[in-house]
């Protein structure tokens, strides 16, 4: 059967430690912008950590949301745009083709949730922080767009990897980077058509959600929480 | 107005014989700015487009609120010549060809601003459907395909729709002439010799292409409203703005038209041809699209605050109330509060008048597009992505240099090309009997009726 990949974000876990930020930039050759940009608006972080507080001194709560491309069923980033570079893949991934955008900024503008990036620049890095790429995912040249692939490289080689010993892929047999490198184990990674994983049997948890659910994007995503917070208990 | 046909040519080709130092000044600093546009663009493709201000979530703001203001302004020519000459209103004959001239400039600006905006301009023509080794076509259900298609249709069309009735005052230009501009001029005429049947299939072509630009200007803004509309965006996403898009394109394009008439008139010394009644009329329509604007902009508005959903009501009051409210309220005196007064009342709908409403008009409505473009991007759905926005000199520069292309266009079409149209003239001597009319009786404006 057809995989579909797809990821449990359990918001009760989050600590906002950002690791998988971090594990991301390794993982898929994203520069850092520096300070100057950064405070232009130019950061790429293919997942963020949202913060958000609730509730005034003395008891403030602070909620922390990780928000990653959803790789949406129904994507508002695909249909607008001309050159087919945001593709829906047969395994439901939003791909973003390099190579074929030209820099319209269209899907950007249409991704609800902003997580798409464009290079307004040619990516560099800080010495010797050029000898850490990863050889396995693109370094993306100024004028395009892109975004989290869910760690294709790894879903690709970990494919192959099962085909060559002519076995089906196991669940927990491979993740991306930023749920491999949650110390909370706040993201789980997996096939959603697999009913056994993980992660299908999380999604299905009555403590889930959609973001931004209501806009119809199908997301392939699903945050968990339980609810809003008691500021009597925690306080 | 002039008495005789030979009046109205020696006045209308004077232009192309002799220019003054005035003239000559206007296109320095016309060139002057589109070098420095080129200039910016040049060092944007070097550096990156970083050099602009865009930002993530900002990721479109000058150059699609100036794409969008271009395409807006050409509906000077199609909309107002065409309808003007499909209802036969025959004070329509010294408008036409500045109107026609306006379009198939700024929609040239119009197309070369996505060209340039792109990340990746060297790549453009991979909107172009044609057979590659890619395998790929372009994705027709993007709205920018549908663009690509809508403006490449209206530049063509625009195109023709103003050559066609300059034919005759080609071969008008060539009968006086000699030398290499006599051969140039041989080959714009297209052999035209003023024969009854050369004659009877202009005007079978004309009509025509009356007839065919009139949707076609109203499907190219309706797709460019269709860029934002077709989008999940706050505030973007309402099926109000293929109309109110259209209704503000043709508002700003006979703003545009009443400045570069007031401006032709003034000097080329064409006193006699564009008279008081023109800017009147054309200030009547211009009212009438102010009164429109209004009504869209109200129905937009009042229908999003009763909505009151949200990510929506984030946009709306940041545009209303917050950091964009300087704007909008500038937006709302330029496009209404200062024109409608001043069209509404007679005594002040002169030219001065309507020269100073129109101003107001272009500016407000290129606010119009700004404000519909950048408040809702900084503000879409997740607070913790919002963003602002600050333009860099070189989106300031590009979008002088804009300005700066449509002038020196204009300029040198009124060196090249009669821009009152001789032979309309004449035919307007004609319709009262051969007879030479001293007294404007045929310029009465349609719209009243005979007085």
């Amino acid at each position: 059967m057809a995989h579909k990949w797809g990821m449990v974000v359990d918001l009760d876990r989050c600590t906002g430690c950002e690791a998988c930020v971090v594990a991301c930039h390794a993982e898929n050759n994203i520069p850092t912008a520096g300070e100057d940009q950064a405070a232009r608006g130019r950061a790429k972080h293919w997942i963020r950590v949202e913060r958000y507080w609730e509730g005034d001194f003395p008891n403030p709560r602070v909620r922390f949301q990780p928000v990653l491309c959803q790789q949406c069923d129904e994507a508002p980033c695909e249909p607008v745009c001309p050159t087919y570079a945001s593709y829906h893949t047969p395994e439901g991934l939003n791909s973003q083709v390099y190579n074929r955008c030209i820099g319209t900024r269209f899907c950007a503008n249409a991704c609800p949730y902003n997580v798409r990036f464009f290079n307004f620049y040619n990516p560099e890095w800080d010495k010797p922080l050029q000898l850490q790429l990863n050889p396995d995912v693109s370094v993306r040249s100024v004028g395009i767009m892109e975004k989290c692939t869910f760690c294709v490289q790894r879903i690709k080689a970990a494919e192959i990897q099962a085909e060559a010993e002519k076995r089906e892929l196991k669940d927990g047999e491979f993740t991306t980077a930023c749920a491999q490198s949650c110390p909370s184990k706040a993201l789980i990674f997996g096939d959603l058509n697999d009913s056994t994983s993980e992660v299908a049997r999380l999604s299905s948890s009555n403590r889930g959600t959609k973001l931004l659910g209501e806009l119809g994007t199908k997301p392939n995503v699903t945050y968990l929480e339980r609810g809003t917070w008691d500021n009597a208990s925690h306080g | 107005m002039p008495a005789t046909a030979e009046q109205i040519e020696q006045d209308l080709l004077r232009p192309l014989f002799q220019s003054s130092g005035k003239y000559w000044i206007a296109v320095a600093i016309a060139t002057s700015l589109l070098l420095a546009g080129v200039a910016a663009f040049g060092y944007q493709l070097y550096s990156g487009i970083g050099v602009w201000g865009l930002n993530s979530p900002v990721f479109w703001a000058f150059d699609i609120t100036n794409f969008v203001f271009w395409i807006g302004i050409s509906h000077a020519g199609t909309l107002i010549s065409a309808i003007l000459r499909l209802t036969n209103a025959t004070w329509r004959r010294p408008v036409t060809r500045c109107a026609e001239a306006i379009t198939v400039f700024s929609v040239l600006i119009g197309a070369i601003i996505p060209l340039c905006h792109i990340g990746r301009p060297w790549l453009a023509y991979w909107m172009i459907p044609y057979p590659s080794e890619r395998h790929i076509w372009p994705n027709f259900r993007s709205p920018l395909a549908w663009d690509f298609f809508a403006i490449s249709t209206y530049l063509t069309g625009s195109t023709t729709f103003l050559y066609l009735p300059t034919i005759p005052d080609f071969a008008a230009v060539r009968d006086v002439s000699t030398g290499l501009r006599k051969k140039i001029y041989r080959v714009l005429a297209l052999g035209w010799q003023g024969t009854p049947r050369q004659w009877q299939r202009l005007e079978v072509a004309m009509h025509i292409m009356a007839v065919v630009i009139v949707p076609v200007a109203v499907s190219v803004h309706t797709i460019v409203s269709w860029d934002f509309a077709m989008t999940p965006v706050p505030m973007w996403h309402s099926s109000i703005f293929g109309p109110y898009f259209v209704a503000g394109a043709i508002f700003s394009g006979i703003a545009a038209l009443i400045l570069a008439m007031a401006l032709l008139r003034k000097f080329l010394h064409l006193e006699q041809y564009l008279r008081p009644i023109h800017f009147e009329n054309l200030g009547k329509l211009l009212l009438t699209m102010s009164l429109l604007w209004f009504y869209f902009t109200f129905a937009e508005r009042l229908t999003a605050w009763y909505g009151n959903s949200p990510p929506e009501m984030a946009v709306f009051w940041e545009s209303i109330r917050k950091n964009f409210a300087p704007l909008f309220w500038t937006m709302v005196v330029c496009n209404f509060i200062i024109p409608v007064p001043i069209l509404a009342i007679k005594r002040l709908r002169t030219i001065t008048g309507t020269a100073i409403a129109s101003a107001c008009v272009v500016v407000g409505m290129w606010l119009e597009r700004f404000l519909i473009v950048v408040p809702a991007l900084e503000h879409k759905f997740l607070p913790y992505s919002w963003g602002t926005y600050r333009p860099t000199w070189v989106e300031d520069t590009l979008m002088a240099s804009s300005f700066g292309m449509m002038a020196l266009l204009y300029l040198l079409f009124s060196k090249f090309v009669p821009m009152i149209s001789i032979w309309e003239m004449k035919v307007g001597l004609q319709s009262h009997g051969g007879v030479p009319v001293v007294v404007p009786a045929e310029s009465r404006p349609v719209l009243e009726g005979p007085q």
